[in-house]
């Protein structure tokens, strides 16, 4: 199970890797989003393998018990989700603006924010 | 509860400014200055608090330590909350102004003061996973504020900034999760005890490399920090200076607080690499300042050069280096927070940021040319400015260490700063304007000078008086995890 956990992760991260580093937009958008799941994988992960019986501690029982899982890195890979998902949604709402402005989908196209220089030696003028 | 103010106070007001949507500017201008006023006091109540009592703490959540959440308030924390609460006051006056402020839709005080609530529960927090969670609010109140103006430049350099630092955050992520996973503790306290247990001996160094990487791409050091010079010129001009004042200090902040006490005892080799990418940080930015002509640029590199000061303290791996890294970032918030509001004045006045096409304000406003001039040389590092001593900690303290190398570029690159001062100043104040442009007297500035005069005095506070700073930045620096950690 772990080790076939580490190369899902692994595949993840370079899948991520190669499209976060890609011109285009979208493609960009979808690595970083893969780029997060592989990171939740090993916030995931850090609880161990083993216990599959749920974190949830029983009706007449004060404590859990020795064989459930840890509930602390479910707890932080909750949270860690909502906020890569948040942030997923304004990254392509984000792409979806900058398209409906007219930019293209190839970053290397985009100049508003850096144009570039018109003087051999000096910068070009900003807005 | 004075613990959480740098939280509930900023946290508070975004709620009620955003609450008050209907209303009008002057409505929320005037809740949002009452918030920024009493973020002021209760950072210094905090402040006092903690120089009688020492290190205050809270452990939220109901469980004992080390497995409740833990805020906690030491000397660094303290005099770093202060200075936030004081920034942003500075700023929040600063957008009243006509000198370039943010459009002033609903959502822009919710997002500034949420800004400050991050900044301000970064500083506060003693749990590594918490400290992820501020990290994020600042990355998402940063991006909020940076698409606000929704011109093409601004969505283009907000996409910048988001890919790189979302890869930032991601590895920060994944070191939590490693730390958490080798030791199973997130508190910070626990973490410096778990630190030294030997069977951890081969891994750790590994993850906190990780985490220290994370945060130097937070902090904007070479070569991570191309997202900062893409982006911070898209900021109107009191947004500008409260995120370049105080965002890459949060990540050196974060670094001091982690190399510098949790894991103090890390290996000597990081340190030796970190003081490596400080020396390279140093240089990098301020030639990219010098090659620069637009005032937001210039700055902007100007604020990686001097990360590579305040790295170059936390390389030192000493108490007298951590001391020295926390006066020099009190000092460069205010002193880089006050440049930046000169230069929305500059923009108000001559009407434009780049230097080609501005000029003639010191025979029309000498009074604006002196307050250039007192924080263009208290960040070039001249006595008796704040800069002066910030540098002079340093530098005898990397001198005592035998590192000549590291001295004589630290004591270099502030030539570097000095040409590119003198450039601002030779161009935008003692040049005439170059379409013979008339520098009108313009209406409704006064906030904006109330700003920078507030800032220009604490410059000249800390650097007149230095003594009570020092004493206090040498006790902070005692109380950090080095001091028990034996070398």
């Amino acid at each position: 199970m772990i080790p076939l956990l580490a190369l899902t992760i692994a595949l993840i991260v370079s899948a991520g890797v190669y499209l976060a580093l890609s011109r285009d937009l979208f493609r960009c958008i979808v690595g970083l989003a893969a780029l997060g799941s592989a990171a939740n994988l090993i916030v995931f992960a850090t609880g161990r393998f083993g216990p599959i019986q749920p974190a949830i501690i029983p009706a007449d029982a004060m404590k859990l018990a020795a064989t459930a899982a840890s509930p602390l890195p479910q707890a932080l890979v909750l949270t860690a989700i909502v906020i890569s998902f948040a942030l997923l949604c304004f990254a392509l709402v984000l792409g979806a603006r900058l398209r409906q402005q007219g930019a293209s989908d190839d970053s290397d196209q985009w100049q508003a924010a850096e144009p570039p220089a018109t003087d051999p030696v000096k910068p070009a003028v900003l807005e | 509860m004075l613990l959480l103010s740098p939280l509930l106070v900023p946290l508070a007001t975004a709620l009620l400014t955003a609450l008050l949507y209907r209303q009008s500017v002057a409505m929320r201008r005037a809740v949002s200055l009452i918030g920024a006023l009493l973020l002021v006091l209760c950072a210094g109540a905090l402040l006092v608090t903690v120089e009688h009592a020492g290190r205050i703490t809270l452990a939220l959540g109901g469980w004992p330590l080390p497995y409740a959440i833990e805020f906690a308030a030491d000397r660094l924390s303290a005099a770093l909350v202060l200075i936030t609460a004081v920034l942003g006051a500075a700023v929040l006056l600063h957008q009243t102004s006509r000198a370039d402020p943010a459009p002033e839709t609903p959502t822009l005080y919710p997002l500034l003061h949420g800004l400050l609530a991050a900044v301000g529960a970064a500083f506060v927090t003693a749990d590594l996973f918490n400290l992820y969670v501020w990290f994020e609010l600042m990355l998402i109140a940063t991006l909020g504020l940076l698409v606000h103006g929704g011109e093409p430049r601004q969505l283009q350099a907000a996409f910048t900034y988001l890919a790189l630092n979302l890869v930032g955050t991601l590895l920060f992520l994944i070191a939590v999760a490693l730390l958490y996973g080798a030791t199973g503790h997130l508190n910070f306290s626990a973490l410096r005890q778990a630190a030294l247990r030997p069977e951890l001996a081969a891994a750790l160094p590994v993850y906190v490399t990780l985490l220290a990487l994370a945060l130097l791409l937070k902090a904007g050091a070479f070569p991570l920090f191309f997202w900062l010079p893409a982006s911070y010129h898209t900021l109107p001009t009191p947004v500008l200076a409260l995120i370049g004042g105080l965002l890459t200090k949060v990540g050196v902040y974060a670094l001091l607080r982690l190399l510098g006490d949790v894991f103090a005892a890390a290996p000597a080799v990081l340190y030796e690499a970190l003081g490596g990418m400080a020396l390279l940080t140093l240089v990098t930015g301020g030639l990219g300042a010098v090659y620069h002509w637009d005032l937001r640029r210039i700055l902007a590199f100007h604020i990686i050069s001097q990360i590579g000061y305040l790295l170059l303290g936390i390389a030192l791996a000493s108490p007298a280096g951590a001391a020295a890294t926390l006066f020099f970032t009190l000092h460069n918030i205010v002193a880089k927070a006050s440049l930046l509001l000169i230069a929305g004045l500059i923009w108000a006045l001559a009407g434009h940021h780049d230097l080609r096409r501005v000029g003639g304000l010191y025979s029309a406003r000498p009074g604006l040319a002196l307050l250039f001039l007192v924080a263009a040389l208290a960040l070039v590092g001249l006595p008796p400015l704040s800069g002066f001593w910030g540098k002079y900690l340093l530098v005898r303290e990397i001198f005592s260490q035998e590192r000549w190398l590291w001295g004589g570029m630290a004591l270099a690159v502030g030539l570097l700063t000095l040409y590119s001062m003198l450039k601002i100043g030779l161009e935008a104040f003692w040049k005439p304007h170059p379409v013979g442009k008339v520098i009108a007297p313009v209406a409704g500035l006064w906030p904006a000078y109330g700003a920078v005069l507030l800032l220009t005095a604490l410059i000249l506070l800390m650097g007149l008086l230095p003594e009570p700073f020092i004493r206090y930045v040498d006790a902070a620096a005692a109380s950090l995890g080095r001091a028990g950690v034996a070398p």
